[in-house]
């Protein structure tokens, strides 16, 4: 159980800036949170609001220019990832900590067997043969269940299924046994029925293997049925996080709130037809044009004088419930 | 149910495989094959499958977008199967369509006001300061400001510019609107805002939607009835609370509990099938759908089930659902 316990990833303050023609934007503004191992954090939020820029710039991989990571550490089990030459980041991205991405299709190389491409992710980082590389291939194909995982490791990617593909991106990112894995909505460009494999082989696998998993998604659902604690991402900053129970029971956020009113339900029972959805007034703001108060504010029906004027501090209140809004302890009364 | 205002019986389209230097024909798509349904008069008829299953080309065959290879397309009840493009024109007026990606179905290089007028110019309906004043008027009833009429498309947000969309649909007083996946490539809190904008439209209007989206959350808030497709054919249709409460087709079952429900301590993600949607070029022979139901008996990989009532209105294309006998429910 001490394991369980081991903390495997420890983000403190991490900022990451765009320079753009129309500006500076913070895409990435103060964002902590650490992951145990074994442990499933969800990082929730709409386009644009640094969540996928936060999972590249874990992996080092922000694109600079535009990009730049200009402040906090990323520490995986004990090392500096920030600090670290490109040389030595290299030695762990793929190893330590690899990612998954959304569309299986553009990240896996299209002219290359789908065995070769594990069997070289398994070189880079270990001295072996090829042979006994590819066999590591079959093995981590029969481990996310492709059948016939022998022939399959002689297929080129556009043989196989947008199911059957992020599969293989799986077995390719678990392939070196990683403390941690990135996924970056895995199961978007997927079918419904293709998700639930899809989604239940990932946390079978990290059970297994005992991984640490960042899952991006912008999907509630998907968020309430595997993570065990959640962060909402707004406009760039951590605006809530909690336990996966703490935050749908009792949202602490007015934007989490939202989020959560405004997602249709399957009706379990006789909802009247066509019932109207609580909708969130307004878009997401522009992150070049910050206002200086809370970016949520001009969109938020609880919004006070004071939210427009200073951003609220990330308090914890209860049971590491953390939330940044000013009208965070009565908002159970008043929404 | 009220008066029927489209009608689709035995709709099938099918499209040639081609390979070769010489571009022989080597095999079909059956995209859609054998699909019947009405639409009443405002009405909202839910169209739900998985990605290939053929919804969007239904969709495009009622528009005759896509020349359906056999079947009947009935629009108030007359067949506008055969119209000529000239006969077919006065129609057009009463059907239109909203598309899923708000980026690619707007003119990069008209103005929203050009794009949503011109419908009413095409159709010699207005021109001038009456043209102005009526595209006017549409933006303000999809909650736009007049005044963003000069604006361009890249000018609006993903939401805004589905508003543009489905003001230009709007443009003449159609009795039948297609909404193909009009809200999946939205953010979850502005799909809530075209939503709710889309049911305040029809009861206004009192026009008839065909909703066709991936979405089961999305089709059951906004649908009266749901239809489930695989592989071309419809194997379950009913009102949407009967659907949802009792769902008769193993493949509707599966679909149900796939959906991630959003409630922790409804844990309960049970993927019900197994593998993949067969391709639609060599579709299993009986039953599509026997190569990944749990129930799939000997008969079903050589009798192709057609829909059956079983009773109410809801309709299941389902060996299993013949006479009492009905697959489990959801464990």
């Amino acid at each position: 159980m001490k394991e369980a316990t081991d903390l495997v990833l420890e983000v403190k303050n991490l900022k990451t800036v765009f320079f753009t023609n129309s500006g500076l934007f913070k895409a990435v503004d103060d964002v902590s949170f650490t992951v145990r191992r074994g442990e499933t954090l969800a990082i929730v939020g709409e386009s644009g609001c640094g969540k996928s820029v936060t999972a590249l710039s874990l992996m080092r991989l922000v694109p600079d220019p535009p990009g730049r990571i200009v402040g906090g550490s990323v520490t995986l089990e004990g090392t500096e990832l920030l600090a670290l030459d490109e040389t030595r980041m290299r030695a762990i991205r793929g190893n330590r900590i690899s990612m998954i991405f959304q569309e299986p299709m553009t990240s896996l190389n299209p002219v290359m067997r789908i065995g070769d491409q594990i069997a070289e992710a398994v070189r880079l980082h270990r001295a072996m043969p090829n042979r006994e590389a590819q066999d590591i291939a079959v093995e981590m194909l029969r481990l996310v269940r492709i059948p016939e995982p022998a022939r399959r490791a002689r297929e080129y990617p556009h043989q196989l299924s947008g199911g059957m593909r992020q599969r293989a991106m799986i077995a390719m990112a678990l392939a070196c046994r990683p403390a941690l894995l990135i996924a970056d909505e895995p199961t978007t460009a997927l079918d419904v029925t293709i998700q639930a494999q899809i989604l239940a082989l990932i946390l079978d696998l990290q059970k297994e293997l005992g991984t640490g998993l960042v899952l991006i998604t912008h999907d509630l659902g998907v968020v309430a049925q595997t993570a065990q604690r959640v962060i909402v991402m707004y406009a760039g900053k951590k605006v809530e996080e909690a336990s996966v129970e703490a935050l749908f029971a009792a949202p602490k956020h007015p934007y989490t709130r939202g989020l959560m009113a405004s997602i249709p339900a399957v009706p379990a029972s006789g909802l009247a037809a066509q019932a109207r959805l609580n909708e969130i007034p307004g878009t997401v703001p522009s992150l070049v044009r910050l206002p200086p108060g809370c970016p949520f504010a001009p969109r938020c029906k609880l919004a006070i004088k004071h939210c427009e004027a200073e951003y609220p501090p990330l308090a914890d209140w209860g049971g590491g419930h953390l939330a940044a809004c000013w009208r965070a302890a009565e908002i159970a009364e008043v929404a | 149910m009220t008066e029927a205002l489209l009608e689709v019986t035995d709709l099938t389209k099918h499209y040639p495989v081609r390979a070769g230097v010489l571009r022989r024909q080597v095999g079909t798509v059956h995209a859609v094959d054998g699909v019947s349904f009405s639409v009443g008069v405002g009405e909202t008829l839910g169209l739900v499958g998985e990605s290939g299953c053929g919804k969007s080309t239904v969709a495009r065959s009622v528009l005759r977008l896509v020349e359906p290879t056999s079947g009947h397309i009935r629009l108030g009840g007359e067949d506008i199967t055969h119209l000529s493009k000239t006969a077919l024109r006065p129609h057009r007026r009463s059907m239109q369509i909203v598309f899923q990606d708000p980026f690619a179905s707007l003119n990069p290089r008209m103005t929203a006001g050009d794009i949503v007028g011109e419908p009413l110019a095409v159709h010699g309906l207005a021109s001038g300061k009456a043209l102005e004043a009526r595209t006017a008027k549409l933006f303000e009833q999809v909650g736009l400001r007049p005044d963003q009429m000069r604006s361009f498309p890249h000018q609006f947000s993903g939401g805004q510019r589905q508003r543009i969309c489905i003001a230009r649909a709007l443009a003449l007083g159609p009795r039948l609107i297609v909404c193909d996946e009009p809200v999946s490539a939205l953010d979850v809190s502005i799909q809530a805002q075209v939503i709710n904008l889309l049911i305040d439209l029809q009861r206004q209007h009192g026009f008839s939607y065909l909703f066709i989206a991936h979405d089961l959350a999305v089709v059951a808030h906004i649908s009266h009835r749901v239809a489930v497709m695989y592989l071309g054919r419809i194997v379950e249709i009913a009102d949407k609370d009967e659907l949802f409460r009792n769902p008769r087709h193993p493949y509707t079952q599966a679909l149900l509990a796939s959906v991630p429900i959003a409630n922790p301590l409804a844990k309960k993600l049970t993927p019900l099938v197994d593998g993949d949607v067969p391709s639609p070029v060599n579709p299993p022979s009986g039953c599509a759908f026997h190569t990944r139901c749990r129930f799939a008996m000997e008969r079903c990989k050589i009798e192709r089930p057609g829909l059956m009532e079983a009773g109410d209105g809801h309709h299941v294309a389902c060996l299993l659902n013949e006479g009492t006998g009905r697959p489990n429910s959801i464990p």
